[in-house]
């Protein structure tokens, strides 16, 4: 599969997001951005994602852009189609950070997307300086994202965060 | 489940390679048999290869755990069959690729009783 690796930009992409808005991947105003893939059936990315929301809520005063994307195939799993997307988000009161739909899975294919959920951590010149899994236990909620903060403590100091990359684990995306 | 799954005695766990979840699992069982007295090696464990495979087992995701031929934690009757990754709640809400260790450690402590 073709995607990105550590120092690449990240690839051009505007995708529709559950608040009704499209939204362009690519803001140089942000301090960092976080596209990280999701979606609502997968138990890895439900275990992960009220983690992952916390970062979002803390890091947003420090200029940090969070981006969810759900690819998977809703013919086959329906439970990820827009409708679904929306109504997830409007069940849990809201996000912290917009879900985005990515119908034609093109944004995956472009990043190198392969799980939900996989992290992606850009700098401010939308340069990839992390990506992988957000901590090292899905299973431990005290884990609380440590290599998606660190990742992005990094970043925001100018440096390059250690780990830069880790394996992705969860639920393959669900390809067309 | 398959018939031949839902008349099987002992411990079962069926699992998928596509859900990382499944040695963790199968070491949950496998320490929460020795607990209870169980012997671990009488643990069987069945490998879901293809959607036609997760049809004719009635796998509604990785992993699942029999006992005696029941589920430890039953889907629901709308549940699809598939290769996909199991959904487990815990005791304290949380959403898991794991059933809780308190209800493995409840239903193998039942078993034979």
């Amino acid at each position: 599969m073709s995607g990105i690796d550590i120092g690449d930009r990240m690839p051009h992409a505007t995708l529709l997001g559950t608040d009704g808005g499209n939204h362009d991947l690519a803001d140089r105003s942000a301090s960092a951005t976080v596209v990280y893939w999701t979606c609502n059936h997968c138990p890895y990315a439900l275990a992960w994602q009220d983690r992952i929301h916390q970062v979002a809520r803390e890091y947003s005063d420090r200029g940090v852009r969070v981006l969810a994307v759900n690819s998977n195939n809703a013919e086959t799993h329906p439970a990820d189609s827009f409708e679904a997307m929306c109504d997830r988000v409007e069940s849990e009161g809201g996000w912290p950070n917009p879900y985005l739909h990515d119908e034609t899975q093109e944004v995956a294919r472009s990043f190198g997307a392969l799980k939900t959920p996989d992290v992606f951590v850009f700098d401010r010149d939308l340069g990839l300086r992390y990506r992988g899994a957000p901590d090292d236990d899905y299973d431990d909620p005290s884990r609380d994202a440590a290599w998606l903060r660190g990742a992005l403590d990094a970043v925001l100091a100018g440096e390059q965060p250690e780990p830069a990359a880790t394996e992705p684990v969860g639920c393959g995306i669900k390809w067309k | 489940m398959s018939p031949d799954d839902r008349t099987r005695t002992g411990v079962v766990v069926l699992w998928w390679q596509g859900c990382p979840s499944w040695r963790r699992a199968l070491s949950m069982v496998r320490d929460e048999m020795d607990r209870q007295g169980l012997d671990p090696e009488t643990l069987e464990v069945v490998e879901i290869i293809d959607e036609a495979d997760a049809a004719r087992h009635g796998f509604p995701g990785s992993p699942t755990i029999l006992v005696d031929g029941e589920d430890i934690q039953p889907p629901g009757p709308e549940q699809p069959t598939g290769l996909t990754c199991r959904v487990y709640r815990r005791r304290d809400g949380r959403v898991s690729p794991l059933p809780d260790p308190e209800d493995l450690r409840d239903v193998f402590a039942k078993m034979g009783t």
